[in-house]
C-alpha cells in the first residue's frame, strides 16, 4: 500500500487540531468580554431627548457596574429599558392624552423595535477586557489561524492522486449525519439565531474585524460585515479545497474560481468599496427575488444620482431580461452554480454534504409545492410594495404591505434563507434553501424547465443504475431514473454543478447546449435499443 | 396468467417491469439475496463508503406495490418443471404458468485446496459483501486471486480502506485477455501507482487455514506463502445454475436458450447471466455475464412472454468499467491479439493515463471499434458508424461528434487526427465542431 510520508500525515493532523482550537478559542470568545454600560452610546443610540430623559433615570443603577457577559448585561439593559418605555408610555397617555389610534401616539413613545435597535451599538460600545483590548490576538488565534490550519489539512491532499474523492463519506460521522454532524449543525444553526435576531450576543466577534472594515469601508463593523467576512472566507478556504478536489475536471476549476470570484469581489469588496465612497451598498450579483428588498428603497437609489438610477436599472435589467435570456442559453447554472453567493457557499463549503439531500419522491413533491410557494410569496410581496411605492396606500387588500414585507423578511430571509437554508447542511444537505425556498431558483427554474437548451445528455446504453449520480446531487434529483432510460433531463431544480458526470464511473451523463429536440430527447427512451426505431414504454 | 421469475437482479428485474408495462399478468419475483432490487456494480461502493445500501437501489420500495410486481425473499431450492411450481428452502411452493430463470453467476472456483475456509469469498452478491465487511475490521493483510473487471474492483475497495493486500493476477499485465498490450500496460501502470502490490504471473497454488477453519495463508504458484486473514476470488463468474442440473432442464456451462430465449422446457426462459445462447451472433459469445446484455435479455423476454415473440439481437458489442481512477469505454470489436486485417490507429496522451484506439478493417477501411482510456465517447454516434460500417477517414474528421468528456475538458480529437495523417501519409482535418446539435443532425441522417 502507498502510504502519506509521516511528516505530511502529521502536518495534517496538526492541521485538525489547529482548527479545532481555532474553532474552540472563537466560540469561546463570544463571552470573553466584560461589559461597562457605555451612556454615550446609549444616548447616541436613543437619540430622543425626551426618551432619553426616561431612559437615564432607569440606567443609573447600572453605572459604573461590570457585567461579567453580553447576556448579564443585555439583561440588565433590557429591563432598563423596559422601566423607561412604561414611563414614557404613561406620559404620553397621561400628561399628552394621546391614544394607540393617533398617529403621534406612535412617535412618541419608545417602540420596541427602537429597543432591540438599541442593544447592538450599545453592546459593541461597552464592551471591554480581555478580548477588546486584544482584539488583533484574538482575530489572529481564531480567524487566521482557522484559515492557516484549514490550508495545513487541504493543501497536502494535492499529493493524493486525482480521482472521485469520496470513500469513507458515508462511514464518517461529519457527513453521514453523525454525532459530528448534528453538533456542527448546531453550532451553525446557534450561530444564524443570534445573527439575524440577537447580534448584540456576537459583539466580540464584531469586534474582531472592525479594523478590516475600518480598512475597506471606513467605517466600523457591523453584524454583517462580520457575516460577510466569515461567508467569504468560507467561500475561498473551501473553494481551495474544491479545486484540489477536482483538480483533474476543469468544469468544475473554472466553475469554483467563478463562484469564489463573484463573492469576493461583487459580495463582498465591491460594496465596502462603494460605502467608502459614499455609494450605497450594492451587491451587482444579487437578482429579485432572490435579493427580496431590492425594491424597499427605491428612493434611496434614485437619491443617489445616475450611479443610483443605474444601480436601479441593472438590477430590473438583471431580472426581467437577463435570467430568462441566459437561462434560456445555459441553463439556470450560469447562476446558481457560477455566480450566486448563496450557490457559492454550498459549492464549496457545503461540498462534503451534498450526499445528504433527499431524493426520495415525497421530497420532490414538498420540493415544488414550497419553492414556488415560496416564489408566489415574494411575488405579492413585491407587489404590494411597489403599490405603496407608487400610491402611498401602505394598506393592500386588507394588509399592511409593511407588515408583509417584515413576514417575509423574517420567515424567508432570516429564517428559512439562513438558520434553515445554512444551518441544515450537515443534515438535509448543502442545498436546502436553493431547492426549497429560493424564489430566483423557481423563477430560474421554470424558465430552465420549458424555455432553455441546457439538459443533461446521457450516453447511450451505458448506465449501470450504481446510483452515484443520484447520491450526489446535491438538489436531490434522482438523475439515476433518467440515465438508466436513457432520457435526457430536463429538471426545473438543476443546477448545473457538473457532480453526477463527475462522479459517474461509466461516462454515461454530460451537461449540453443546444436548441434542438430538449422535450423529445427528455421524453425518449434511449437506453432500450432491442427493436431499432421502435419506442419501448417503461414504468412510472 | 402467473408469471414467476427466480432472480432479481438486472435481468430478472427488467423482465418484470417490462411485462408490467405490456401486460396485467401476475408477477412475482423470487430473490434470496435481498428483498429489493439494487444494482450490483454499485457494490464497491457501499463498502467504499461512497453510497449507503440505500442508495443502490434504483426504485423506491413503494415502486413494486404501486405496479403490482409481488417479490419473495427466499432461496430456491428446486423446480419442478412437471407440476410448473418453484419449490423454496423453507418449503413454500409457487405455482407458474411461465418461468423466467435469471439466476446470475456464481465466483468461479477451480478447485483450490482451501477454496471453502472462511475468510476465503468471491465479490458478487450482497452476502459476498456483507462477509467481506464483516472481516473487514481484523484484516491485516488480504489476497486477490485473479485480475478482472471484479479482481480490480475489490482491489479498489481494499484500498479504500487502507487495508494491506497483495493482488495475484495469472497474465503477464493486467486484463490483456480483453485489452490490447498498450492499454492493459497502462492499466497495469495505474494500479501500481497506487501502490498496489500487483503480482503479474502469479497464481493461487493453495490456501492454508487454522485450527478454527478460518484462511491464515496463501501459498502462489512460485510458492510464496503470503499471511492473510481475507482471500478474494476473483477469477471470472460462472452461470449460478447448480441447483438445476440433474433436472429435465438443457444446461451445458449456462442454461441453454434458443434465440427467444426458451429453454428446451416449454414456458421456461432463462436470461442474463446464467443463459448460454445455443446460437450466439457472429463473434459474440455464448454467455456474456454483463449488466447490458442482461437488461437486454429482459426486454426481450418481456415481448417474447406478453405476445410479440422477439429475437434477442444484442446489436453492437459495448462495455465500460473503470480502473480505479481510469474509465474504460468499448464500442464494437477491439481484440487483444487482433488478426492480420484488424488495423488500429493508437493515440496515447503524453500523460499515461488517456488513449483512443479506433479499430478498422485493413481491407475495407470500415471501421470496427472503439477503445477508450480516460475519455469518454458517445455510444450512439459510435454505434451508428460500426453499424454504417463507416470508412475510418470519415469518422476520423468527423471525431469531435463523438467526444462525450465534460465541457472545457481538453478535446484530443484534432491529436488523434494528426497521428494518423502521420501514419498514413494523409492531410485529414477535423471537420465538425463537438457539438449536440450537429450530433443530432448526424444521428437523424
Amino acid at each position: 500500500m502507498m502510504r502519506k510520508p509521516v511528516f505530511v500525515k502529521t502536518i495534517q493532523f496538526v492541521g485538525i487540531g489547529l482548527f479545532v482550537f481555532a474553532l474552540a478559542l472563537f466560540s469561546w470568545s463570544l463571552t470573553a468580554s466584560k461589559f461597562v454600560l457605555n451612556e454615550e452610546a446609549l444616548k447616541a443610540a436613543i437619540g430622543n431627548e425626551q426618551h432619553w430623559a426616561h431612559v437615564a433615570v432607569h440606567i443609573a443603577p447600572m453605572q459604573g457596574q461590570t457585567y461579567p457577559n453580553s447576556f448579564a448585561f443585555i439583561a440588565a439593559l433590557d429591563a432598563a429599558l423596559r422601566r423607561a418605555q412604561e414611563d414614557i408610555r404613561k406620559q404620553v397617555t397621561d400628561e399628552l392624552g394621546l391614544t394607540p389610534s393617533d398617529g403621534a401616539y406612535w412617535n412618541a413613545i419608545l417602540q420596541d423595535y427602537q429597543l432591540k435597535a438599541v442593544r447592538f451599538p450599545v453592546a459593541k460600545a461597552s464592551a471591554m477586557g480581555l478580548l477588546p483590548d486584544r482584539s488583533w490576538l484574538f482575530f489572529a488565534l481564531s480567524i487566521g489561524l482557522g484559515v492557516l490550519s484549514a490550508f495545513l489539512y487541504l493543501l497536502p491532499q494535492k499529493r493524493d492522486l486525482p480521482g472521485i474523492w469520496h470513500n469513507g463519506l458515508w462511514h464518517h460521522s461529519l457527513t453521514s449525519r453523525g454525532w459530528l454532524g448534528m453538533a456542527l449543525g448546531a453550532w451553525l444553526i446557534a450561530f444564524y439565531a443570534l445573527l439575524y435576531f440577537y447580534p448584540e450576543h456576537l459583539v466580540n466577534w464584531v469586534i474582531m474585524v472592525d479594523p478590516i472594515s475600518e480598512a475597506l469601508s471606513g467605517h466600523p463593523a457591523s453584524q454583517w460585515f462580520l457575516y460577510g467576512l466569515l461567508y467569504t472566507l468560507a467561500i475561498l478556504v473551501m473553494g481551495v479545497r474544491m479545486l484540489i478536489k477536482y483538480r483533474h475536471n476543469r468544469y468544475q476549476i473554472i466553475r469554483t474560481v467563478s463562484v469564489m470570484f463573484f463573492q469576493t469581489a461583487f459580495a463582498f469588496l465591491i460594496p465596502e468599496i462603494l460605502v467608502r465612497l459614499n455609494k450605497p451598498y450594492f451587491d451587482f450579483k444579487n437578482i429579485w427575488p432572490l435579493d427580496y428588498d431590492f425594491f424597499f428603497e427605491i428612493d434611496e437609489l434614485i437619491a443617489n444620482g445616475t450611479l443610483g438610477i443605474f444601480m436601479l436599472g441593472w438590477g430590473i435589467a438583471l431580472a426581467v431580461v437577463g435570467v430568462p435570456v441566459f437561462t434560456y442559453f445555459f441553463g439556470k447554472r450560469w447562476y446558481c452554480s457560477w455566480v450566486c453567493g448563496c450557490g457559492g457557499l454550498a459549492e464549496t463549503m457545503g461540498d462534503p454534504f451534498r450526499q445528504l439531500s433527499s431524493k426520495k419522491l415525497r421530497a420532490w413533491r414538498i420540493e415544488r409545492w414550497l419553492i414556488h410557494g415560496v416564489l408566489v410569496f415574494a411575488v405579492v410581496m413585491t407587489a404590494m410594495v411597489l403599490y405603496t411605492y407608487f400610491t402611498g396606500e401602505s394598506r393592500v387588500l386588507g394588509l399592511d404591505s409593511y407588515q408583509v414585507r417584515k413576514w417575509y423578511g423574517l420567515y424567508i430571509g432570516s429564517w428559512f434563507a439562513g438558520v434553515i437554508g445554512t444551518g441544515f447542511y450537515p443534515l438535509m444537505g448543502n442545498r436546502v434553501w436553493c431547492r426549497f425556498g429560493c424564489p430566483l431558483a423557481a423563477y430560474l427554474g421554470l424558465v430552465q424547465r420549458f424555455r432553455s437548451r441546457f439538459r443533461i445528455t446521457t450516453n447511450g446504453g451505458q448506465c449501470i443504475s450504481c446510483g452515484n449520480c443520484s447520491t450526489y446531487c446535491e438538489m436531490g434529483i434522482d438523475v439515476r431514473w433518467y440515465a438508466q432510460r436513457g432520457q435526457d433531463i430536463v429538471r426545473a431544480s438543476c443546477v448545473g454543478c457538473g457532480v453526477c458526470a463527475a462522479v459517474c464511473p461509466r461516462g454515461v451523463l454530460r451537461l449540453e447546449q443546444a436548441s434542438a429536440d430538449v422535450s423529445k430527447r427528455a421524453s425518449e427512451l434511449r437506453v432500450l435499443r432491442m427493436v431499432p426505431g421502435k419506442q419501448v414504454e417503461m414504468l412510472a | 396468467m402467473h408469471i414467476v421469475i427466480i432472480g432479481n437482479g438486472i435481468s430478472g428485474i427488467t423482465a418484470a417491469c417490462h411485462i408490467r408495462k405490456l401486460s396485467d399478468y401476475r408477477i412475482t419475483v423470487i430473490s434470496g439475496e435481498s428483498e429489493y432490487f439494487f444494482s450490483r456494480p454499485a457494490l464497491m461502493y457501499i463498502y467504499m463508503g461512497h453510497m449507503t445500501f440505500e442508495h443502490a437501489k434504483p426504485y423506491e420500495d413503494w415502486f413494486w406495490d404501486k405496479n403490482r410486481i409481488e417479490r419473495i425473499h427466499g432461496w430456491v431450492d428446486q423446480v419442478d418443471f412437471a407440476a410448473k411450481q418453484v419449490i423454496l428452502y423453507d418449503g413454500r411452493k409457487i405455482g407458474y404458468d411461465r418461468l423466467i430463470l435469471a439466476t446470475g453467476s456464481q465466483p468461479n472456483k477451480f478447485g483450490w485446496p482451501g477454496q471453502d475456509l472462511d475468510g476465503v469469498h468471491g465479490l458478487y452478491s450482497l452476502q459476498d459483501l456483507e462477509a467481506l465487511e464483516r472481516h473487514s475490521p481484523h484484516i491485516e493483510h488480504a489476497v486477490i486471486v485473479g485480475g478482472g473487471l471484479i479482481g480490480v474492483e475489490l482491489a479498489e475497495m481494499l484500498h479504500s480502506r487502507h487495508i494491506p493486500f497483495t493482488f495475484l493476477v495469472r497474465e503477464s499485465s493486467f486484463w490483456n485477455i480483453v485489452l490490447p498490450p498498450e492499454e492493459s500496460a497502462m492499466v497495469t501502470r495505474h494500479i501500481r501507482a497506487h501502490g498496489v502490490d500487483l503480482r503479474l504471473e502469479s497464481e493461487l497454488k493453495e490456501i492454508w487455514g487454522d485450527q478454527q477453519g478460518r484462511c491464515k495463508m496463501v501459498v502462489t504458484s512460485e510458492g510464496e506463502k503470503i499471511r492473510c486473514q481475507y482471500v478474494g476470488l476473483t477469477a471470472g463468474v460462472s452461470p449460478n445454475v447448480d441447483f438445476l442440473r440433474f433436472s429435465a432442464l438443457d444446461i451445458e456451462k449456462g442454461i441453454l436458450v434458443d434465440d427467444y430465449l426458451q429453454t428446451n422446457i416449454p414456458d421456461v426462459y432463462a436470461i442474463g447471466d446464467c443463459a448460454q445462447l445455443r446460437q450466439p451472433q457472429p463473434g459474440r459469445r455464448p454467455i456474456e455475464a454483463v449488466w447490458y446484455t442482461g437488461r437486454m435479455m429482459g426486454q426481450v423476454v418481456a415481448q417474447t412472454i406478453c405476445g410479440k415473440p422477439t429475437p434477442y439481437n444484442p446489436g453492437i458489442w459495448f462495455n465500460s468499467a473503470k480502473f480505479f481512477d481510469i474509465e474504460y469505454q468499448v464500442y464494437g470489436t477491439v481484440l487483444p491479439n487482433p488478426p492480420e486485417h484488424h488495423a488500429s490507429l493508437y493515440w496515447e496522451h503524453p500523460d499515461g493515463q488517456r488513449s483512443v484506439r479506433i479499430v478498422y478493417d485493413r481491407r475495407t477501411d470500415s471501421v470496427l471499434g472503439f477503445n477508450l482510456m480516460g475519455i469518454r465517447y458517445r455510444h450512439e454516434v459510435c454505434e451508428r458508424w460500426l453499424c454504417d460500417g463507416t470508412p475510418i477517414e470519415e469518422v476520423l474528421q468527423d471525431l469531435s461528434l463523438a467526444n462525450f468528456d465534460p465541457e472545457f475538458y481538453p478535446q484530443y480529437e484534432g491529436a488523434i487526427v494528426a497521428q494518423y495523417n502521420q501514419q498514413a501519409g494523409k492531410q485529414l482535418k477535423l471537420r465538425k465542431r463537438r457539438r449536440l446539435d450537429l450530433v443530432l443532425d448526424f444521428l437523424k441522417r
